[in-house]
């Protein structure tokens, strides 16, 4: 069970958040197809830190970066990626 | 046995050599589990191809292989993956005979409950295309799933109402630790080194060919390098600088206290993750939700495991009376089109059998033997074929689920 300080409600169960995708999976709109292919499918997967992208889903529905181990699942840094969509 | 039995079975050898690594192998799979031993046994048996080790971090079986739900079924919806685990499942038919090992293979049916129109409607499409595979599957209508697994909620406020559902009669459950032990003896049998306690720290390389693997315990040296690492492709293949569709995640599951046989069949559902069975020794082994988020931690959340519960607990009330012994985790070989990737890696000489996300059990003696048929002549199995790597890049992919790259909905 991990807790995330959200940066806009503060620390919440992990219960209440969701899992995107990593931070550097995200398809810009003028990539080229190799490009894009790649950002879509290849994954670093380590077994070890990486920045990924989460939601607070039930609650400010806020989207976050935390920078996560995946093997120990504790949470390096947290930050605010735009502002909390629900006050 | 009897003469064992009376000197505290202290008579009984090991099955298998503990081997030491030679300095060179024609073939080195990484992963003792039992997709990797079944490989090394059909590379053995099939190929005539015996100078094999497989090597191995932990001891054999150790890790999803003693993980699952030992499930074992080929009822899916598309074509590749009908005829990837039917040709598994053939082999289950036959695995206990063939490897002199009771593997307690209990075909004793795989039942997947409908809950609404909907479900009914799937259920039927899905015995449609089975059937005209030629594989066995049969729509059942409530009265039907009354008399086979009465157990069940059929009342009108059950939280999942049940109106019928779709069998697989040949599928079942097998021992999961015996398939790895099975393999691993009839695998050394015919030569095969299995090394276990050797971690593969590295891969040596000329320019872009693979000619050896760095472990714990040194250096081998290797014509070809199969990955059969389920759970840790990911790290395995970075390890060689290759990213990969595939992201680990945990799946939990759990067992009561043994009972009374109360379930003889499997129970699986196509609205909820959902996997009910009674093992042999009794006890009803069950499963539910992936975590949903990237782990490899082997631990998951109590919620999830939670949610496992209540729904068991909803479909068949009566187990809310069994207390639970063990709850457990694995890590998923999350492919992003949740099917498996069997064949080559872009460096020569190495290759890759591993996304099997959270159904790779069932899978185990046909992985095996259409991984060991591409390492033997060089050329995908007509069946393994469609599973290629290129499939991402090539727009083919096989989404039993139709979920797309995000594993964390599948």
């Amino acid at each position: 069970m991990m807790l995330i300080e959200c940066p806009h409600c503060g620390p919440r169960a992990q219960e209440e958040f969701t899992y995107e995708r990593t931070r550097d999976s995200v398809v810009q709109l003028d990539d080229a197809p190799e490009v894009a292919m790649a950002t879509l499918y290849a994954r670093t997967n380590p077994r070890g830190e990486e920045n990924e992208i989460w939601r607070h889903t039930l609650g400010c529905r806020g989207w976050l970066e935390l920078r996560r181990d995946r093997m120990s699942h504790a949470i390096v840094a947290v930050r605010a990626l735009g502002r909390a969509v629900l006050p | 046995m009897l003469r064992g039995a009376l000197g505290g079975h202290r008579h009984w050898g090991r099955a298998w050599r503990a081997a030491e690594p030679r300095a060179a192998y024609d073939i080195v799979i990484i992963g003792g589990g039992a997709h990797g031993l079944a490989t090394a046994y059909y590379l053995a048996s099939q190929h005539g191809i015996r100078n094999v080790a497989v090597v191995e971090k932990g001891w054999i079986g150790g890790g999803n292989t003693g993980r699952n739900t030992t499930i074992v079924r080929s009822n899916y919806r598309q074509a590749p993956l009908q005829r990837l685990l039917e040709h598994s499942l053939k082999l289950w038919e036959g695995l206990s005979d063939e490897l002199n090992y009771n593997v307690m293979f209990s075909p004793r049916g795989a039942l997947f409950l409908g809950h609404s129109d909907a479900d009914m409607t799937r259920l039927a499409e899905r015995g449609d295309s089975l059937r005209a595979m030629g594989i066995d599957a049969e729509l059942m209508d409530v009265d039907a799933v009354r008399r086979l697994v009465p157990l069940l909620d059929f009342s009108r406020a059950a939280r999942w109402p049940i109106q019928g559902g779709l069998i697989q009669q040949r599928g079942g459950t097998a021992r999961h630790d015996a398939v790895a032990w099975g393999y691993a003896r009839a695998a050394d049998n015919l030569g095969v080194d299995i090394i276990e306690n050797c971690e593969v720290t590295g891969f040596t390389r000329q320019g872009d060919t693979v000619t050896g693997i760095e472990t714990t315990r040194g250096p081998i040296a290797a014509g070809k390098v199969a990955i059969c690492v389920a759970g840790n492709s990911g790290h395995v293949a970075g390890l060689a600088g290759l990213r990969l569709p595939i992201e680990s995640h945990t799946l939990q599951a759990y067992v009561t206290e043994p009972v009374k046989p109360m379930i003889d069949t499997v129970i699986m559902s196509q609205s909820l993750h959902c996997y009910i069975s009674q093992s042999d020794k009794g006890g009803i082994v069950a499963g539910g939700d992936p975590d949903g988020f990237p782990s490899y931690a082997q631990r998951g959340q109590p919620v999830r495991l939670e949610d496992a519960i209540a729904q068991a607990i909803a479909l068949v009330p009566a187990l809310s009376r069994l207390r639970m012994v063990r709850c457990w985790s694995g890590v998923t070989d999350m492919s992003f089109d949740g099917s498996p990737i069997i064949g080559d890696l872009p460096l020569r000489n190495l290759h890759l059998n591993g996304g099997w996300c959270y159904g790779g059990f069932k899978a185990t003696p046909g992985s095996g033997h259409l991984y060991a048929h591409h390492l033997a002549t060089g050329q995908p199995h007509p069946i393994a074929a469609p599973f290629d790597l290129a499939r991402f890049a090539a727009g083919r992919t096989i989404d039993e689920a139709g979920v797309g790259p995000m594993p964390q909905h599948r």
